[in-house]
């Protein structure tokens, strides 16, 4: 209930085309060290959560899902394109979220920031403005239209960093531990905006509360899925573990 | 290019303009206080290699020239680049590129020795071939008159090569990102 | 942008295109050194602030700021003329140098940083032959400004947990922490680009957004 999603956003979600993500036999090396094995599966729910030990290849997992790593070995297929191929589209359909927000903000105001994906899209000056408004109005920023990147509190810096991502519209958005560089307070701000987004997600996480109401959670140990399930087997599958 | 090649570029272009803040700081037995942002040029050349060290060097002079003061001692605008200093400015891009290709020609076998060679090479030989003749066509004075002029900072510059050469061993070390071009194993 | 010597005032110097300006603050350039009469270089320097401080309305602080850098290579020049050819020469190297470092001042002080962002980007369309992409320019420039304070704010925390362990001042040994930090914040900030449609070729106009939303 913390989070709760009203059933209005429920409604609303029904109605976004869903994407499913398919791994066939891929494995994953950098040089000498392999960080992911045999993996075959398919995500295809609305919600998807990733928990795992540092090094269990499971940031390498997030970035398999829109293209930013190719896996050595084996394919990965977003509503069936290929991302070896197919990049661009795939990069179209799934945005990405990364860690630190100090590294995904290039541009040196809000708006012009919020902005950057757009123009790479070749989306239409007035339509670009439309966007940002209404992405910098939703997440509370468009006081900061003007505001230089750098003077924003962490909270604010990770929400643009969202905005950034989802002013492209993606029909699903990974996020590679968004929360842990953020206080509690930005923490469950940033949990309540995952969870009323409309899209479909991948969440991986250390925050383990982040995952309660999410369809299926995914337990990564040495590269390879451990435990695979409802989020409170899996999760307590994942605590009894590592305790 | 690599859009992490365009990070790089970014980075060190504002690492330049970052170290400019540093004030200068004074050296025993050298007459003027040495700045640090020389120091930036010449790590641009040791760390990125030649194309992006020149292209962030570059991008520095840029930025300064829309008119944003990054310059040591908040100095920025078309202004600097029409004084009779500006030679020394516009040597910097030459002076990474330089450095960056002797550092990508001793890789392999990168040390403390082969740095400074670099950065003594890039950092000051060619800084002051260009701004000295510069000065004096600009300035209508003799050649040797400009270089008078300048041998009071070459002492600082040579403490500025050892110390970027110290660092770029250091980072040589622990982040490598200079990518050599694959070659035949015969010449490997 | 926030940190710029642009002086915001409404004046037609301000309106003038910023590339009308930089083609004329090149031709000064070249002309003032094809003359060497006191009077057409020291007329060339009045007319200069006349324009600056006349029409343009620059406070005169704001362009004597620009200026102030140079003032010590001018006064070593301007002795050197008096004891090695005669003070008219003397003069007319200064007051030449004064001109053209006052012109400069004004375009800076008159031009967005944008705008000359935009300038820089034209000027760099007949490279595209070698595959450089104008628009890139202007986006390396764009994520320069937005990491000077982030690289300043890294550098200093350093410093602080130097200070922590007991070192007392700034060590450029510091430095290779500082650039592995920041090299790290490269890589991903390059995986940021891509994931965010850097890479993409050159921008297809679509009339309308992606047809995601139904």
């Amino acid at each position: 209930m913390r989070w709760g999603r009203r059933s209005a956003d429920v409604a609303a979600a029904a109605d976004l085309p869903r994407t499913a993500i398919e791994l066939r036999d891929v494995a994953h090396d950098y040089g000498e060290r392999a960080v992911l094995r045999d993996l075959t599966l398919s995500l295809a729910e609305h919600r998807v959560g990733v928990v795992g030990a540092n090094g269990s290849g499971k940031s390498t997992f997030a970035r398999l899902l829109n293209g930013l790593v190719v896996p050595t070995a084996g394919t990965v297929r977003v509503d069936g394109l290929d991302t070896r191929t197919q990049l661009r589209e795939v990069r179209r359909r799934v945005g990405f979220v990364f860690q630190d927000p100090d590294a995904q903000i290039v541009h040196p105001t809000v708006a012009e920031d919020a902005e950057f994906g757009l123009t790479n899209l070749g989306i239409a000056p007035e339509e670009r403005a439309r966007r940002v408004d209404e992405v910098l109005t939703r997440y509370g920023l468009a006081g900061h239209r003007d505001h230089p990147a750098h003077l924003l509190s962490g909270g604010q810096k990770q929400l643009l960093a969202i905005a950034g991502v989802l002013v492209m519209e993606p029909r699903r958005v990974v996020f590679d531990e968004p929360t842990t560089l953020l206080d509690l307070t930005n923490t469950r701000r940033i949990a309540r905006v995952i969870d009323e987004l409309e899209q479909d997600v991948v969440v991986v996480t250390h925050h383990l509360d982040l995952l309660a109401g999410f369809d299926r959670v995914l337990v990564f140990e040495d590269g390879r899925v451990a435990a695979d399930g409802a989020p409170a087997e899996t999760v307590r599958w994942y605590v009894d573990r590592m305790s | 290019m690599k859009s992490r090649d365009l990070a790089y570029i970014a980075l060190f272009a504002a690492i330049i303009a970052a170290l400019g803040l540093i004030p200068p700081v004074p050296v025993p037995g050298i007459p003027v206080p040495i700045t640090a942002q020389t120091l930036g040029v010449m790590l641009a050349g040791s760390v990125l290699g030649a194309r992006r060290g020149a292209l962030a060097v570059l991008t520095f002079l840029a930025v300064v020239a829309t008119g944003v003061p990054l310059l040591s001692g908040g100095r920025g605008g078309l202004a600097v680049f029409a004084g009779p200093s500006a030679g020394y400015l516009y040597g910097w891009t030459l002076a990474a590129f330089v450095i960056g290709v002797l550092t990508q020609l001793t890789w392999r076998r990168f040390n403390l020795a082969w740095a400074m060679v670099a950065n003594l090479v890039g950092g000051v030989g060619v800084i002051y071939a260009l701004g000295i003749p510069f000065t004096s066509v600009y300035g209508d004075v003799s050649l040797s008159a400009a270089a008078t002029g300048a041998l009071s900072f070459i002492p600082g510059d040579v403490v500025k090569a050892g110390i970027a050469s110290v660092v770029a061993v250091g980072v040589h070390k622990a982040y490598p990102v200079i990518e050599l071009p694959r070659r035949r194993p015969a010449a490997g | 942008m926030t940190l710029s010597l642009y002086v915001p005032v409404a004046s037609p110097v301000h309106r003038t295109p910023a590339g009308l300006k930089l083609g004329l603050l090149a031709a000064l350039a070249v002309a003032l050194f094809l003359v060497d009469g006191l009077a057409v270089v020291g007329g060339t320097l009045a007319a200069v602030l006349l324009l600056g401080l006349g029409a343009a309305r620059l406070p005169w602080r704001s362009v004597l700021a620009q200026v102030r850098p140079v003032w010590p290579w001018l006064v070593l020049l301007f002795a050197f003329h008096l004891v090695v050819t005669d003070w008219h020469t003397g003069t007319v190297v200064v007051l030449r140098l004064l001109a053209l470092v006052a012109a400069a001042a004004v375009v800076t002080a008159t031009t967005r940083v944008t705008e000359l962002v935009a300038v820089v980007e034209w000027l760099a369309r007949p490279l595209t032959v070698f595959g450089v992409r104008p628009a890139r320019i202007g986006l390396v420039i764009a994520m320069t400004l937005r990491f000077v304070p982030l690289v300043a704010e890294r550098a200093q925390r350093i410093r602080d947990a130097q200070a922590a362990r007991g070192a007392e001042r700034f060590r450029f040994r510091s430095l290779v922490p500082l650039l592995v930090q920041v090299l790290r914040l490269a890589d991903t900030l390059g995986e940021a680009l891509d994931a965010r449609g850097a890479d993409a070729p050159v921008p297809v106009r679509r009339g309308r957004a992606g047809a995601s939303t139904s």
